[in-house]
């Protein structure tokens, strides 16, 4: 493998792990707590929110608003470890 | 002013900013044509995505489905903004950086296939024509209601101004009218929300107001308040719902990813510069996107709370006119079953007297909260900006699927830039024309068909694209099998358990439902046939030749974000 690829093969290597961990986020805010874990959680109440709803209308959605954000963040500083920003 | 001359007024100056952006964003190439010249800031893409993506369903029909639906509305919620983080983290920024113009482009190339490509584009037609009807028809209900011409006049309206700007500008002149539709719609949509929140609530932030205590000293918070009105007629419990776990799980799945494969989302990220661009478009849309969508579950909660309200037991020649208004368009009817001039609207369909059509919901918000006459009009503004915008950005997916993807890719390969740019305006008009047909005849699914656009979006087009990015050894045979197996298996059980059309037709639909497979429903199926797609790729793969050493290399190149280069076809 050239030097060429070697840096190109690390630079996927941590994109695909950023990408797991956002992605568990994105699975534990909607799936896990608007959806499987719902139930439990709305015995919690918080205003006049029951948490398990409040995920499922409004929490998941600015969990997704933010990962993107973080996504952009992490992205654009990796690009400039590897040389590739532009 | 009345409301209609308010309602004139604002579409009127909102049209004439439509076409005057359009006569002046006109395209002279067919770059500018597919991709607004490759130019576009993060910004003005990500308001432009957000009102392509932004429908009449979501303006007009979501806040009133959750309204009757309570939490299992939730699905739309969490279905038509988690897919922006698939899109964002999976899609956007590789195919950005591959740099074509369509989304067949990059299955045809990374497959190396004609027969790769022309499935894509024929998957990407179903999908967008099914979705496009819907918006006509929407343009139609809002111009009919509000405007008092008929259905059929408004469709026509509606079909002149966006021939107009799409044919003129293709993706240049419709990106920057998407710009400023957007801003009517988000206007639209808040400002209604707003003065209602405060009025219920004395809170001016909807999303905050949804969870606050009413206004009227009584210190009873809005959804405790709702979730006792809707048992004490017979209703789920607002915060609870009735669909199956496993069902809410399958169907939030098949939305979120079927949004990751539509391609008129996915070209939109094609028009950006550099490949950081598209990421951080792909945040921009869906912040601007989660205005709307956290404020309509509030909306939701509000119009349901004010509807059992002014309606329930109360005489019926007490209500007020909006309530006249809306009988008269069939949307909302009164049957009194047991003739005591009073209007019982409860769960039991033996006893219900009251019949209130989901799609009224946001457009009579405002009417019935007794909201000024210019706000009731700036909503029907809002409707028809949401309704052209959608339209214009799927009619271009369509030009561009017959004028690039077939006529230039497979028929006529020689064919000139500007034979090109004509062919693609031809392909438009004819597209606009077939849909106009289609929201004035409208065919009894419609409607049903929008919601399975996700489904088969999710089962053809999200594999295909997920595997050709991160699988560099997925070759032409597997991921053709997976997407003609995907679309296929999705189609059967849409036909079966939706149409009922191999047990005796839609009566025999409602019976059907204890058949479905693991207790999903047709709108759900669509994970299911994703998986078996991924599964069927990948299995077919391992029997199969690996795809050419340059395709590999291709694979390499857009995993890497520098260089992108401009969008261009070749």
């Amino acid at each position: 493998m050239s030097e060429k690829q070697k840096k190109a093969s690390a630079y996927w290597k941590e994109n695909v792990r950023y990408l797991f961990i956002l992605l568990t986020i994105w699975f534990a805010v909607s799936y896990g707590a608007g959806i499987l874990f719902k139930d439990a959680l709305n015995e919690i109440k918080i205003g006049g929110f029951e948490l398990g709803f409040w995920f499922a209308q409004q929490g998941s959605i600015y969990v997704f608003v933010i990962l993107i954000f973080v996504y952009v963040r992490l992205m654009n500083k990796l690009d400039n470890k590897y040389g590739y920003n532009e | 002013m009345t409301v209609q001359a308010w309602t004139y007024l604002l579409v009127g100056i909102t049209f004439a900013i439509y076409i005057g952006i359009a006569i002046w964003s006109r395209a002279a190439s067919t770059k500018e044509f597919y991709v607004a010249g490759g130019g576009v800031s993060p910004l003005a893409n990500g308001m432009a995505t957000a009102a392509d993506w932004m429908s009449a369903a979501s303006f007009i029909s979501m806040a009133g489905i959750i309204a009757f639906a309570g939490y299992d509305g939730s699905v739309y919620l969490m279905g038509w903004t988690g897919g922006y983080v698939l899109l964002a983290l999976l899609l956007a920024p590789y195919l950005r950086k591959f740099g074509k113009f369509t989304v067949p482009d990059f299955i045809g190339d990374r497959y190396y296939s004609k027969t790769a490509r022309i499935v894509a584009v024929i998957c990407a037609l179903i999908v967008s024509f099914t979705y496009v009807a819907g918006q006509m028809r929407g343009v139609g209900v809002v111009f009919s209601r509000f405007l008092e011409v008929d259905i059929d006049t408004g469709v026509i309206i509606g079909m002149v101004i966006v021939l107009f700007y799409a044919v003129l500008g293709g993706m240049k002149g419709i990106t920057y009218t998407q710009v400023a539709q957007y801003c009517v719609l988000i206007f639209a949509f808040m400002v209604p929300a707003i003065f209602i929140s405060i009025q219920m609530t004395g809170n001016p932030i909807p999303q905050l107001g949804m969870g606050s205590q009413l206004n009227d000293g009584s210190g009873v918070y809005l959804l405790d308040k709702l979730n006792g009105l809707s048992t004490e007629l017979g209703f789920a419990e607002y915060t609870d719902g009735k669909k199956s776990m496993t069902d809410v799980f399958m169907i939030t799945l098949a939305l979120m990813v079927g949004t990751a494969g539509l391609p008129h989302v996915i070209v939109r990220f094609f028009t950006v510069k550099r490949v950081k661009d598209a990421r951080k478009s792909a945040g921009l849309a869906l912040l601007l996107i989660a205005i709307l969508y956290t404020t309509a579950p509030a909306v939701a909660v509000f119009a349901r709370t004010n509807m059992i309200n002014t309606v329930s037991d109360q005489e019926y020649a007490s209500m007020p006119d909006w309530f006249k208004n809306w009988e008269t368009t069939g949307l909302l009817t009164f049957n009194d079953k047991n003739g005591d001039g009073k209007i019982q609207y409860v769960a039991d369909t033996a006893k219900n007297e009251l019949i209130v059509d989901r799609d009224i919901m946001v457009l009579a918000n405002p009417e019935i909260a007794d909201l000024p006459a210019w706000v009731i009009a700036l909503v029907a503004a809002g409707g028809l900006a949401a309704a052209l915008s959608t339209a214009a950005g799927l009619l271009l997916v369509i030009s561009s699927s017959v004028s690039h993807d077939l006529i230039k890719k497979v028929f006529i390969p020689n064919i000139s830039d500007k034979g090109e740019l004509w062919a693609a305006r031809g392909a438009a008009t004819v597209a606009v024309i077939i849909a106009g047909y289609f929201g004035i005849n409208p065919p009894g699914f419609v409607a049903a068909v929008v919601a399975l656009a996700f489904g088969l979006a999710a089962a053809s087009f999200f594999p295909a694209i997920v595997l050709g990015i991160f699988y560099k050894k997925m070759n032409k045979e597997g991921a053709i099998a997976g997407m003609v197996v995907g679309i296929s298996l999705m189609l059967f059980y849409m036909l079966k358990f939706k149409f009922g059309i191999f047990d005796g037709g839609k009566e025999a639909v409602a019976g059907l439902e204890k058949d479905w497979w693991f207790g999903i429903s047709p709108e759900g199926f669509g994970s299911v046939a994703m998986l078996i797609n991924f599964i069927v790729s990948i299995v077919i793969m391992q029997f199969t030749p690996p795809p050419p050493e340059e395709v590999q290399e291709i694979v390499e190149d857009i995993r890497i974000p520098s260089g992108a280069g401009e969008a261009s076809d070749h």
